[in-house]
């Protein structure tokens, strides 16, 4: 049973790091967010006592709750990119490809470091779709989903390895720092478009 | 009372209070007391030795728990607390001529303070949370008011974050090692990692261009300051490293891989200096050189390297201090700092102008400037182990040497019947001046600094003997 659990829990790590990569709308990527955090939690909850996993839940959480007030006050008018790829399919292209290599390399970490391939790829994959974020997108809101995706990712490796509570208070922090750094800068003026 | 309480907390706690004040000087004088306090009392104060005076009797502990784990300061770190609280005394004091007080003292006090608790973290390995942090509270002192953060912050940003997993999952490798040190599977894989971490820490080539970037975009006091205390507190962290894993200290390419970077860096932050448009990206570039020279000390190995190390510390400081402080003085009154726009500036900035060639020739090495004794210990240094080394090192030196012969021209050049002025304000010319001086007696009589590092070595247990 736990086993179709993790399963699941990777396939809503799939679903929800995809969609970040697909979506515009910032309502749409903290919401995504918000469902990762879910994910994140029961992978880490293998590893770490509910009441510790549950720690990243709600400062995941906490996280998208920063960075959704933070863009109501901003100009809703959403930001384009004209030196990057911008279409759909070449963002599914990419996903695709970071998630076989993910997979293959999920194949030799989940052996080498005790754990069940759906938290290795799991891991592999936000970290993955994270790297892809902040490669393909210079905007201060995606970068900071990036980011967050990226240390999600991590933080459900390191949980197999290290169960310290410094640890786990101190990435609470940075996460919750990098959500006020996106919350700090949503809040910079907009500069006039031409 | 506890030695991390008083040079981690209570600076912490400061600069939440320092935030709540709103004049500029009140807000510099109040940091700078404070930090000389810290100063004073790292090189006074002894550390879990009881201090009586007259009935009083006190001592301060070198360790303080939080969550499970220990921030260790102890005796041998004395000499490295008062250096890095002595120096961001001459960081905070100088703010208010350019106007950067409020921001500057009160989140680099925290900076520091996150810092000092990164090199006091047990396990060390911990550090990267707390350089993290301390990232993610230079944020806003980085960009610029008003302005939607440019390129080379966010560059800066991911960076510095990526660097962050890869130390910490190194440390769990590295654990592992020691059980094992004969699986050089698990070895390679550390050192990889590691080498990654460093590398977007330190900003090493070809993870540099975000500082480029930000000198070009933000202010560059306060870049200054940022890219004065990361590298060194950074540099300090890896020393950490080689110290405490015997097998990386001793790995027998470890010599040739930072013989390499340094040099990459040295070259390239050179030559790209010497073809820069921008004053505020020639600045980046010498500070990239440093870290590689820095490296290039590390390279050397021994006791040697490791004082050239140290020596390289106040006139970095120093130089860096003039070169920021002449740039904002400069940035806040020219439309923009490329070459082709600033044509003549000595005639109207007679002192920022002198200060910013003066510490760019003081970094490129320059005899009788404050550069001059450490860069030419590590000529000699690399000289004795490979020429070609000490070669292309001097390359990079000659690099930053032509950027600022090239600037020095430009500044000149003003048209016929320009009348000569002083646009700087009484207090900037006196820190300037204090600068120039301080940049010509330490090149002249270097070993008027030696008793800051001498003590320095003895915090590392093996690489200090």
């Amino acid at each position: 049973m736990i086993t179709i659990l993790n399963w699941f829990a990777l396939l809503i790590a799939l679903v929800t790091s995809v969609g970040l990569l697909l979506h515009r709308d910032w309502r749409w990527g903290i919401g995504l967010l918000a469902i990762q955090y879910l994910s994140i939690f029961w992978l880490v909850q293998t590893h770490w006592p509910v009441s510790m996993a549950a720690a990243k839940l709600v400062t995941g959480w906490m996280a998208c709750a920063v960075l959704g007030i933070a863009h109501l006050n901003t100009d809703p008018a959403e930001e384009t990119e004209a030196s990057w790829p911008q279409g759909r399919l070449f963002r599914l292209f990419t996903a695709g490809i970071i998630m076989a290599a993910t997979f293959a390399l999920s194949l030799r970490a989940s052996g080498w470091l005790g754990l069940g391939l759906p938290i290795a790829w799991g891991s592999l994959l936000l970290v993955g779709m994270g790297l892809l974020q902040l490669g393909i997108s210079a905007q201060p809101f995606r970068v900071i989903l990036g980011l967050l995706t990226v240390l999600a990712g991590f933080e459900i490796l390191y949980a197999a390895v290290e169960s310290s509570t410094l640890v786990a208070a101190l990435l609470s922090a940075v996460n919750l720092g990098l959500a006020l750094t996106g919350a700090y800068f949503l809040n910079m003026p907009q500069e006039e478009k031409p | 009372m506890s030695a991390p309480f008083l040079w981690i907390f209570l600076p912490l706690t400061l600069a939440g209070l320092l935030m709540l004040l709103r004049n500029q000087k009140v807000i510099a004088l109040i940091a700078c007391i404070f930090t000389l306090f810290l100063t004073l009392a790292a090189w006074l104060l002894p550390i879990d030795t009881a201090i009586t005076i007259g009935n009083v009797s006190f001592k301060l502990s070198s360790s303080f728990e939080i969550l499970g784990r220990h921030l260790v300061l102890g005796s041998a770190d004395r000499s490295l607390l008062a250096l890095i609280y002595g120096s961001a005394i001459v960081w905070f004091a100088v703010a208010p001529a350019v106007k950067t007080a409020r921001r500057l003292t009160s989140l680099g006090l925290a900076i520091t303070a996150l810092l000092v608790a990164a090199l006091a973290v047990e396990p060390f390995l911990y550090a990267a949370l707390l350089i993290e942090m301390a990232v993610l509270l230079s944020i806003p002192l980085l960009s610029a008011p008003g302005q939607r953060p440019g390129k080379g912050l966010i560059r800066f940003l991911i960076f510095q974050t990526l660097a962050m997993p890869f130390i910490l999952f190194s440390g769990w490798l590295l654990a592992g090692i020691e059980a094992n040190p004969s699986d050089l599977g698990l070895v390679q894989q550390a050192a990889i990692l590691i080498g990654l971490g460093f590398s977007f820490l330190l900003a090493v080539f070809p993870f540099y261009s975000w500082i480029p970037l930000l000198t070009e975009e933000s202010s560059p006091y306060t870049v200054g300051f940022i890219l004065w205390m990361f590298p060194t507190v950074t540099i300090f962290f890896g020393l950490g490293f080689l110290d405490h894993y015997t097998w990386l200290r001793d790995a027998p390419t470890l010599g040739s891989v930072l013989t390499t970077v340094g040099i990459l860096m040295v070259v390239s932050g050179g030559l790209l200096a010497a073809f820069q448009q921008h004053l505020g990206r020639i600045m980046g570039y010498a500070v990239i050189m440093e870290t590689g020279f820095s490296i290039l000390t590390l390279s050397l190995g021994g006791t040697v390297g490791l004082n050239i190390f140290f020596m390289l510390f106040v006139p970095r400081t120093l130089s860096l201090v003039v070169w920021a402080l002449a740039l904002t003085i400069l940035k806040e009154h020219s439309p923009t700092l490329i070459l082709g726009d600033i044509k003549g500036l000595v005639r109207i900035w007679p002192f920022a102008t002198s200060g910013l060639v003066l510490a760019n020739l003081a970094l490129a090495g320059m005899p009788l400037l404050a550069g001059f004794p450490p860069h030419q210990a590590i000529w000699e240094g690399l000289a004795s182990k490979s020429l070609p080394t000490v070669i292309w090192v001097l390359t990079g030196n000659l690099g930053l040497f032509f950027s600022a012969v090239r600037v020095m021209l430009v500044f000149a050049a003003a048209p016929e019947g320009a009348h000569w002025e002083s646009r700087e304000t009484v207090a900037q010319r006196i820190l300037l001046a204090i600068g120039f001086l301080a940049l010509l007696l330490l090149g002249l009589f270097p070993q008027w600094v030696l008793p800051l590092w001498t003590k320095l070595p003895a915090i590392f247990t093996h690489l200090g003997q």
